[in-house]
This record gives C-alpha cells, sequence and structure tokens, in this order.
C-alpha cells in the first residue's frame, strides 16, 4: 500500500496538560479521513504537527516516507495545510497571493501560472484573481485558504474545519472538491458537522482527551449492526431475553418493543432464529444502525478508563 | 525562496500607508535640514575661500543631513519594523511560511532583507540630496561613502533590533515600544562612559552613536564595521532561535 502519512505515537503537552497523547495516523493514497472529536480533544494541536507547524514532544512523523522532523524542507513539499484561520494576506489579490504561494511552495518556474489557474479554477475562484483578498466575503476567503493549500499539488493535504462559514451550495462544491483531491492525494479533514464526514471521507477517527476512540471505515461503520428492535406477539422477561447465548443486554422500550444488543460477531441471523424458536411469536425485527452521532456522543461524553 | 518571501516583504511594506508617510515626513524633514545647512554654508562660504584646509561642502552640508537622518531613522524604523512577524503571528499567516519548504533562516533572512530594500529606498532617496549639489559644486565622495555605509549599518542595526522584537510579540505597538527602548539605550549607554573607567570604555564600544560618529567623520574603521555585523548577526539569530522556539514551546 502507498503510504502517504504515517505518524506513530504523537505526544505533545501544553503547560502540565497532555493535548495529544500517543495518537497514531495513517493514510495511504486515496484515503479522506474524518478527523472528529469535541472541541480542545487536540485535533488541530494534531494537524499543526503534522504540517510542521509545531514540533511534537514525542512519536515520529513521516511524510511520503520522509522523516518531517529530520528532513522537513523535503517532507514539507509534500504538505498542504489550511489552518483552521485561513493564512491570508489581506491585502495582496488572490492572483499575487496564490502565485506567492506556489513560489513559496517551490513550484517550477515554467509551472507556477498554470498551478495558479488550477488551484483557481477548483475553488470556484476564476472570477475575483484580481480583488484583494481582504475585499472577499468569508466563504470566498475560505475557499483561497484552500486554493493556497493545493496549489502546488501535495501529495497530502490536510484541511482544519474547511467548511465553516460556507453556505450551503459552497459547501457542497467545497466537498466536491475534497473527493476530487482524495483521487489522487490523502486528505485529513477535521470537522464538526458529521454527516459530512459520512459523505466525503472514507475512513474517521474520533478523538477525545488526545487519544483515538474511534477508528474505522465509513463503510463498515455502515454496515455493523450493534443494535435490534424487537417486538413480540407474547412478550417475554428481560432475563428470559439475556439468557438468550446470542444476546449481551436487553431493554425494554416504552413502546413495547425491545432493545438488543448481540454479541459482537454475532450473525442476524443465528440471532432470528432462536428468536423465533423461543416460541413469543416474533413479529418484528430491526437492526439499528448506529450513527456516527450516536458513536461520537458515546464515546466522548464517558470518562476514559484509567 | 529568501528572494520569494523579500520581495513580498518589500513590496508589502509598500501597500501599507504607513510605510508612504514614513517615506514622506522623513524627506519633508530632511529636505528642511538640508536647505537650512546649504543656507548656512551660502553665508559662509566666502570667509571659508580665505581658510586653508577649511571644511567643504560634504563637511558643512553631507555630513549634518546624515548624523538628522540616523536619528529620524532611529524614531522612525521601530515603526516599520513593528510588523514585519509579530502582524503573521496575529493573523495567523505565519503558518503559511510554516508549512512551506522553507527553513526559518530562510523565512526570517527573507523578511529582513525585503525591509532593508525598502530603508535602502529611503535612503536612496536622502542621498539624492547632497548629491543634488554637484550641480553647482564638488563632493567629497569617499566621505560621502563613508557618511552613507555608516547610515545603512546604523539602520540595518535598527531593523535587526526591531525584527527581533517583533518576533516577541503579537502586539506590533508592544514591538515599536520594546524597540524604541532597546535603540535609544543603545544610543545613549556611552552617557555613563564619562567616567573613563574600564566599564566606561564598555560603555563606549557598545553604544550605536559612538560608532556611528567615527564614520560621519569619513573614517571607516574595520572595528566599527564588525561591531555593526555582530550586532545584526547576533539579532538575527536571536529571531530565529526565537521563532524555532516557539514551534517547541508554544
Amino acid at each position: 500500500m502507498d503510504t502517504l502519512i504515517q505518524a506513530t505515537n504523537l505526544f505533545r503537552r501544553f503547560g502540565r496538560r497532555p493535548a495529544v497523547d500517543g495518537l497514531d495516523i495513517e493514510l495511504a493514497r486515496g484515503d479522506i479521513l474524518g478527523f472528529l472529536g469535541p472541541n480542545g480533544a487536540g485535533k488541530s494541536t494534531t494537524m499543526r504537527m503534522l504540517t510542521g507547524n509545531l514540533a511534537p514532544q514525542g512519536g515520529t512523523i513521516k511524510v511520503n516516507g520522509v522523516d518531517l522532523l529530520e528532513h522537513p524542507l523535503e517532507a514539507k513539499r509534500s504538505l498542504g495545510y489550511l489552518p483552521e484561520a485561513p493564512p491570508l494576506y489581506r491585502d495582496m489579490t488572490v492572483d499575487e497571493y496564490l502565485s506567492f504561494a506556489a513560489r513559496l511552495n517551490a513550484v517550477p518556474k515554467g509551472q507556477q501560472l498554470d498551478a495558479v489557474l488550477r488551484a483557481k479554477e477548483r475553488c470556484g475562484l476564476s472570477d475575483v484573481g484580481h480583488r484583494l483578498i481582504g475585499n472577499l466575503s468569508r466563504g470566498f476567503q475560505q475557499r483561497v485558504g484552500i486554493a493556497q493549500a493545493i496549489v502546488h499539488n501535495p501529495t497530502l493535504v490536510v484541511l482544519d474545519e474547511p467548511t465553516v462559514g460556507l453556505d450551503p451550495n459552497q459547501i457542497r462544491e467545497i466537498r466536491q472538491l475534497i473527493r476530487e483531491l482524495g483521487e489522487q492525494h490523502a486528505v485529513i479533514l477535521s470537522t464538526h458537522i458529521l454527516p459530512e464526514v459520512q459523505t466525503v471521507c472514507n475512513r474517521v477517527q474520533i478523538i477525545h482527551k488526545g487519544r483515538t476512540v474511534y477508528s474505522a471505515k465509513v463503510a463498515d461503520e455502515e454496515a455493523a449492526a450493534e443494535i435490534l428492535l424487537v417486538a413480540f406477539d407474547r412478550e417475554p422477561s428481560l432475563d428470559d431475553l439475556v439468557s438468550l447465548e446470542a444476546v449481551q443486554e436487553a431493554d425494554r422500550l416504552d413502546n413495547g418493543r425491545f432493545q438488543l444488543r448481540p454479541y459482537p460477531d454475532t450473525p442476524i441471523s443465528a440471532l432470528a432464529e432462536r428468536l423465533v424458536a423461543s416460541g413469543w411469536g416474533l413479529r418484528e425485527l430491526t437492526p439499528q444502525r448506529r450513527t456516527l452521532e450516536q458513536i461520537f456522543v458515546e464515546l466522548t461524553t464517558r470518562e476514559p478508563v484509567a | 525562496m529568501i528572494g520569494v518571501i523579500a520581495s513580498r516583504e518589500w513590496k508589502s511594506l509598500f501597500l501599507s500607508p504607513l510605510a508612504w508617510s514614513v517615506l514622506g515626513v522623513i524627506q519633508l524633514i530632511l529636505a528642511w535640514i538640508f536647505l537650512a545647512q546649504t543656507d548656512t554654508f551660502l553665508q559662509v562660504q566666502p570667509r571659508l575661500a580665505g581658510m586653508a584646509g577649511a571644511p567643504g561642502l560634504t563637511d558643512l552640508i553631507a555630513t549634518p543631513l546624515f548624523g538628522a537622518a540616523a536619528t529620524f531613522l532611529m524614531l522612525l524604523t521601530p515603526l516599520l519594523s513593528m510588523r514585519l512577524i509579530s502582524d503573521e503571528l496575529r493573523n495567523g499567516t505565519f503558518s503559511l511560511l510554516l508549512t512551506a519548504p522553507v527553513s526559518m533562516t530562510q523565512i526570517v533572512l527573507g523578511k529582513y532583507l525585503g525591509f532593508m530594500g525598502f530603508i535602502a529606498v529611503s535612503l536612496g532617496l536622502t542621498l539624492l540630496m547632497p548629491l543634488s549639489l554637484l550641480l553647482g559644486g564638488s563632493l567629497d565622495f569617499g566621505k560621502l561613502a563613508a557618511c552613507l555605509m555608516g547610515l545603512f549599518l546604523t539602520t540595518a542595526t535598527f531593523a535587526a533590533i526591531g525584527i527581533f522584537i517583533s518576533s516577541l510579540t503579537a502586539q506590533p505597538a508592544i514591538a515599536a515600544i520594546g524597540t524604541y527602548g532597546v535603540l535609544l539605550f543603545l544610543w545613549i549607554i556611552n552617557l555613563a562612559a564619562e567616567t573613563g573607567e574600564q566599564s566606561g570604555r564598555l560603555f563606549n564600544w557598545l553604544s550605536l552613536q559612538s560608532h556611528y560618529e567615527f564614520m560621519m567623520q569619513g573614517l571607516m574603521r574595520s572595528s566599527d564595521l564588525i561591531y555593526y555585523l555582530l550586532l545584526i548577526a547576533v539579532f538575527l539569530l536571536l529571531t530565529i532561535r526565537r521563532l524555532d522556539n516557539r514551534r517547541r514551546e508554544d
């Protein structure tokens, strides 16, 4: 597999409080990682470390196989980064700014003009090239920020909340852009909008208090049904349900249905057979998918086990 | 890469009204001094003509002009240098530079050289005044070059101190005040040298003013050159260290 970034055991402390505590991130070409976590979980800190803006106090980062800490100049050629606050010089025009970004990122002289044109086109900036960045609307400024991150065609693009402050149409465009980027590059995307992860990303990683608490492929996460809603003609007691081999937990809901949590790796068909065989008159069985939101809330509100 | 950063810095200074007003004010005041000196020269010229080894045009007009220019630049450089880094820290634009494949040394040198390019423009304009005297007289070019060199090195030192202090804070106003403090202190530190003690000699050596004065007399001493280059190098290194540490400590 073509690993574009591999960060292992990242550690960073602010004062006494560890902000990032033993975090691993690995992305291959074609990956779009949704990087989630509550405010203050260490998302931005991690992204700043991955892009060389902040030195980690522990761990290693390899971009495209090059160690970021030992050979920063070479590694940074493959990096594009949009921080939380877009790093825009307000007194420059979009064209001036992007060509500065292209030159700064060592785009060869003959290709700079093309690079700027392509970045403008991809971010929908073709009509505002001559305008001052300071006079653009928030949405356009955000797009200039993204254009800056991709102007040198980096292999890894790190975007810290790229769709903040955009209107729904612009959000759709940016998501489309991120999908396109993901075809050739790897993208890390932090966001608070959970449906965004499901529509754009193919992987999701949730961090809480500087540690990874959840990491999965978006497709897996949709396939795994962890909770079943069932209803019977003749209601059994909760104890009867739990005594079934496959059931880990059972709950009675207000509407006469039960919520069952099977043991992991139990096929739903096996559980259904058992329920039918018990002779309670199974009437309904609905696999319930845990939404990303439920997973997020569950993992980030409970106290981590010490 | 240094050139890319330097040219952006240079252009961005010309985009700010502050830089233009500083250039305007300095030209206005220096032109006034230039006129006053020229006037004095014309009054004393008949008497000078009879004296052997009398001071010439360069001594009576260029030297006082450059002397005054050093004082004004000391007052104006902090206003221009205060934004060099603190503005970028405050607006978050510094991360554009940090993410790019450029080293901290290239960033600092680029910014410094861009700023010195701006200073060079203002010195060039100042130089035009004494050069205009060529229309009706002759100048001592050696002495003029020494004056210009002295002024350039002094301002370069101001700028190196300014960029360092600008890297210490995200508040441009605080950077300006801090730079004023250091510059004025270095300017007057030789006041304590009157005593003639061992420490007095040290203070005298540390003072910007005492080195500048020799150059104004047309004396290019290597010890003065070393003093300036040393100060500039030290403050640029401190800036690089400080910004590198910022990435670690923050």
